[in-house]
């Protein structure tokens, strides 16, 4: 394509929004809002997401054995365990270091009373694994094997809190698809609607462009990049909404609720934004092209 | 050369436009296509443009034959004809300049082409004082000859022009025809489908009379014979 034959287009397509300025507001408004709600659940399911992993990281399963198994016995269970693909990484804690460990908890500025053990360790038998999955929806099913393992005494695990968030994730995502659904395909009806005034007014100049030997893709060109300015348009409004909402939003968050800070860890802006807005931006370009390309084919009869 | 050989035309709803008409017209010929309405002038028109196809027949124009061409080679075959509609068909929100180069702008011609052509254009048909005005400030012979420019931009072989003079009076009628035949004698094959006898009469040019969708008399320097 000739450069001159771009900007040409391109002044059409500018020239095609002018004309019927107020449909093209409205088609932008909707992807405006369309792509806006897409930012808030973005947002919230990644930083979900985000909660999760931490989750994930920090809450382990920890495997108490039977009383009298010695540490070889113990590390040998625990070799088998290892060998499972959902295990992310596990932590052997001896019985004499967990004993240790309790009384530097609990015995801090008392250590008297603990030398009163002697060698005598009253957590003999809590040798354990803590140990760490790759994926927390899977914890359910794995405690069950460990619960039927020979040696295996006891299983620690906190189920609801990775459960609770990765439902939450889930319906937070049905919910967003749901709404982004219903706007998308409002969208696509207002830049149809659009792209079939400004093809209207444009009638007796596509009929002349066909008279005179035009291609179809020089006379759908200015329509398509009328459509794709009106889908960017609608995606870098939300995009800078939500550039200063979020910062504010976490600030205001993390102000108010201090105590949500030890278990929320929110995303930087910086980190969510380049991906949040790369795909806002394909999801403009998007809708503008495909409902300008396949409106404008319509009227195209060569 | 336009070949046409027993076209016919029936439309869905049964109207029969053309009844086997067989036409062949020269590289360089001027010919008017005259008759009542309804004769199928407007048809054959539509079927050399391409904007129908014929019932039966075929139609080579220039070497091309329509019939088996497909609709992507469409745009290119337009491009080696040019067209004069009776209403002008100017883009009212753009100057006498615009017009003319948009013919060239859409086919994607480049922006120096456009430059060195569109004016020579306008000095040939006699509008180069005239390139900042819009179709609206024109008289109708002024406009016609902007349509003319703009079919003839892109160096058609064929000019096809369906009742050019329709809108003119005696005199923009008299000169759009003589620019016509000045066209016609750098060696554009020129074919006018017209009513107006005086133009005609005046030519002394082909005349194919057509009637109920035949060809009626073809004579090679005729007058206007056919009755309203």
């Amino acid at each position: 394509m000739r450069i001159s034959t771009f900007w040409y287009c391109l002044k059409q397509g500018f020239i095609n929004i002018c004309r019927n300025i107020w449909f093209s507001l409205a088609s932008v408004a909707t992807i405006s809002a369309c792509i806006f709600l897409f930012c808030m659940f973005f947002s919230i399911m990644v930083n979900v997401q985000h909660v999760v992993k931490n989750v994930e990281t920090t809450v382990g399963v920890t495997v108490f054995f039977d009383e009298g198994l010695s540490e070889e016995q113990i590390r040998a269970i625990g070799s088998v365990i290892g060998q499972r693909s959902e295990v992310s990484s596990m932590e052997f804690t001896s019985a004499q270091e967990a004993w240790d460990s309790f009384q530097q908890e609990y015995f801090e500025g008392m250590e008297d009373l603990a030398d009163g053990f002697a060698e005598d360790n009253p957590l003999a038998g809590s040798a354990s694994y803590q140990i760490f999955l790759k994926d927390i929806s899977k914890q359910d099913e794995f405690v069950v094997y460990l619960e039927n393992l020979d040696g295996v005494r006891r299983v620690n695990y906190s189920s609801s809190a990775a459960a609770g968030l990765t439902s939450f994730n889930t319906v937070i995502g049905i919910l967003s698809g749901v709404i982004i659904g219903v706007l998308l395909a409002v969208s696509v009806f207002l830049i149809s609607n659009t792209i079939n005034v400004a093809a209207a007014f444009r009638r007796s100049e596509n009929q002349i462009m066909r008279y005179i030997g035009a291609t179809n893709y020089m006379i759908r060109a200015p329509f398509v990049v009328e459509g794709i300015i009106i889908g960017l348009l609608g995606a870098v409004i939300p995009l800078i909404c939500m550039f200063f909402l979020y910062r504010q939003s976490i600030g205001y968050i993390e102000e108010r609720f201090q105590i949500l800070s030890g278990i929320f860890q929110f995303l930087p802006l910086g980190q969510i934004f380049p991906y949040m807005a790369a795909t806002a931006m394909l999801l403009g370009l998007g809708i503008g092209f495909f409902a300008s390309f396949f409106t404008i084919r319509k009227h195209l009869k060569v | 050369m336009i070949e046409i050989s027993n076209v016919s035309k029936t439309y869905e709803t049964g109207n029969k436009a053309l009844r086997n008409v067989s036409i062949t017209i020269e590289d360089g010929e001027f010919v008017f296509i005259i008759g009542r309405s309804g004769s199928g002038k407007t048809t054959l028109f539509k079927l050399l443009l391409k904007e129908t196809e014929p019932t039966s027949g075929k139609i080579v124009v220039n070497d091309m034959n329509l019939g088996k061409m497909p609709r992507r080679y469409v745009p290119k075959y337009r491009r080696r004809l040019g067209v004069v509609f009776q209403d002008f068909r100017l883009l009212k929100d753009r100057n006498v300049y615009e017009n003319v180069a948009f013919a060239q702008r859409v086919i994607g011609a480049s922006t120096r082409r456009i430059r060195e052509s569109v004016p020579a254009m306008l000095q040939m048909v006699g509008l180069s004082a005239k390139y900042k005005m819009f179709p609206q400030q024109l008289s109708g012979g002024e406009q016609q000859r902007v349509a003319i420019a703009r079919a003839l931009i892109n160096r058609p072989e064929v000019l096809l022009a369906d009742e050019p003079t329709g809108n003119l009076d005696s005199h923009n009628a008299i000169e759009i025809m003589k620019l016509l035949e000045e066209i016609n004698q750098m060696g554009t094959t020129v074919v006018v489908v017209t009513h107006s006898q005086e133009i005609v009469d005046r030519m002394q040019k082909r005349v194919i009379v057509m009637e109920r969708g035949c060809v009626v008399s073809d004579e090679k320097k005729g007058g206007y014979t056919h009755e309203d």
